[in-house]
């Protein structure tokens, strides 16, 4: 058996605001640097 | 516990476990029974796999790293929204394409059966050990501190989780978990209102940051490439990537929870939902533990958490020592109240000598950490069996002193909820896996006849195997394990999941 291959990431995700799966991708992982940044800030602040 | 925690506890706990298996009582079709409702949304998917990681283990030891050793324990959780990217871009297309129920089910389409069996019988036997501790840890703490009898504890949460997800199947699980999550959260908000509100006046959550930052508690991320350090941004993103996609990319008991729903597109969001919300979430419950380490700077605080071991040895032949090494702490408590108080006043009025009253802070809290590790060493002088960890009863012992009734039912129905969600996930996929990837294989002649009547036999099978196991004599073991909150992942998780990313190439 070939392995499946993954589904067209440029499908809808049928969230408002994003047109690809892609994009979502891309918003999480952005939120996540977003995130680490705070945190780096937040331990700066309180240090 | 008076009457009115027991009444919020039991309401809780066995109104939502009635409420799943009531509600799921009719769940008859095998498709339904191991994957959950084909009209399963996106959020219920996204609670469901958060309560499955989330264990009481989580509720009662994270706090106490806050306390311990400060929140740089959340860098362990960077990795995690990687890896679930990966998998929503990777795994699950090729799950939800095969139609498969268990991960273990693509390497036998991939490879062959020998490797499908192999991968099944690791995942069975990780598992079940970690499904045991997940319900012992907690138990051991809960008994100890609420001086309830441990084979109780044990029985009476192991049969409430039996009886609603043998009943329902994934569709209890998914059901039950949502109701259990909605307990953690409002009882984690109410924990840290309360908290907040214990604290001396006019300190504040900023003044108590400040504190727990100058005490060097909120370094929540380290930079530094040193390799002899535990957690820091490069081993929670690395390491944490790797750990992340094999928990949730190839053990069953996250898998299950989603492979099923109405669409992949439930499955996709229920998992970014998830990456969003992780890391937050642990950055809260470690913060809570940082917050009482504050608290505990202006309260009297025992020198060992586990009052119940301290107290017992403290009672015994050695108790002149004990006692010597309680006042001693409680001389160097006062000293270093005085010393917070200092660098507060020198800090909010910006005064030259801040600096200087910092360091006497830092320096009376490193000779009252020294007394405490003088008392774990008088512990194991004592009694070489004691146990010395203490760090997991930071939080129940302060829930237990400083919260009013009803609220300290809640917070022991939210250490009881995490371990009920994250037991009924794991006995889902114990069940689910012994069915598909060994029942079917070795009988499947059968396979017609069965539909959900064998995964339900299954799943009580191994519930009742995991009852035998943890009041077994090898308790000893596990309660060295249980020292380790971390331990599974670090060990048996490392099971093959290899396998997986060799079943990608072409």
């Amino acid at each position: 058996m070939k392995p499946p291959g993954p589904n067209n990431p440029d499908e809808s995700p049928g969230v408002p605001g994003f047109r690809t799966w892609r994009g979502v991708y891309f918003f999480v992982f952005g939120v996540f640097v977003v995130v680490v940044a705070l945190l780096a800030l937040f331990s700066g602040w309180f240090a | 516990m008076n009457t009115l925690d027991w009444i919020v506890l039991l309401v809780t706990m066995v109104g939502i476990a009635a409420y799943g298996a009531w509600h799921t009582r009719h769940t008859d079709h095998l498709d339904t029974y191991l994957k959950g409702s084909k009209t399963t949304k996106w959020g219920t998917i996204g609670i469901s796999v958060m309560a499955t990681q989330a264990s009481a283990i989580t509720f009662l030891s994270i706090p106490g790293q806050g306390f311990e050793s400060g929140i740089g324990f959340v860098q362990n959780y960077f990795g995690l929204p990687l890896a679930l990217i990966i998998i929503c871009a990777v795994f699950l297309p090729i799950y939800r394409q095969l139609g498969v129920y268990t991960a273990y089910e693509y390497l036998g389409k991939r490879f062959d059966a020998k490797t499908r069996l192999l991968a099944a019988g690791l995942f069975l036997l990780q598992r079940g050990f970690a499904a045991g501790i997940t319900i012992y840890a907690p138990a051991i703490i809960l008994a100890t501190v609420l001086g309830w009898r441990l084979d109780v504890t044990i029985i009476s949460t192991g049969l409430l989780v039996i009886i609603y997800t043998v009943t329902g199947g994934s569709e209890a699980v998914n059901l039950t978990q949502k109701w259990q999550m909605g307990i953690i959260f409002a009882g984690m908000v109410t924990a840290f209102i309360i908290l907040i509100s214990r604290l001396p006046d006019g300190l504040g959550f900023s003044g108590a940051a400040h504190i727990a930052g100058a005490m060097g508690k909120l370094q929540a991320v380290d930079f530094s490439l040193d390799p002899h350090k535990r957690y820091t941004l490069w081993t929670g993103i690395f390491g944490g990537l790797f750990l992340s996609l094999s928990y949730f990319g190839t053990d069953q008991s996250q898998v299950q929870r989603y492979i099923g729903g109405a669409a992949m597109r439930e499955g996709r969001l229920g998992l970014m939902f998830n990456a969003l919300l992780k890391i937050p979430m642990q950055f809260f419950i470690l913060l809570l533990g940082a917050l009482v380490f504050v608290f505990y700077q202006f309260e009297p605080a025992p020198v060992f958490f586990n009052r119940v071991e301290w107290s017992q040895h403290a009672s015994g032949t050695n108790s002149a020592t004990f006692h010597a090494i309680d006042e001693k702490f409680a001389a160097l408590h006062a000293t270093k109240q005085e010393m917070i108080k200092t660098w507060l006043a020198a800090r909010d009025h910006h005064r030259p000598d801040e600096p200087a009253a910092r360091v006497a802070m830092t320096n009376a809290l490193a000779q009252s950490e020294a007394v405490r590790v003088e008392a774990r060493a008088a512990l194991t002088a004592a009694d070489p069996r004691a146990q010395t960890k203490d760090s997991d009863y930071v939080f129940i012992g302060f829930i237990l002193e400083q919260f009013p009734h009803g609220a300290i039912g809640l917070l022991i129905a939210v250490m009881i909820a995490a371990a009920l969600g994250s037991k009924a996930g794991e006995l889902n996929a114990l069940g689910t896996t012994t069915t598909i990837d060994l029942w079917r294989h070795f009988r499947p002649a059968r396979r017609p006849r069965r539909g959900a009547q064998c995964p339900r036999r299954q799943m009580v099978h191994r519930a009742l195997g995991l009852r035998r196991h943890r009041l077994c004599p090898l308790r000893r073991l596990f309660r060295k394990l249980d020292r380790s909150h971390q331990y599974h992942r670090f060990t048996f998780l490392r099971r093959g999941a290899g396998n997986f990313p060799c079943g990608l190439l072409p």
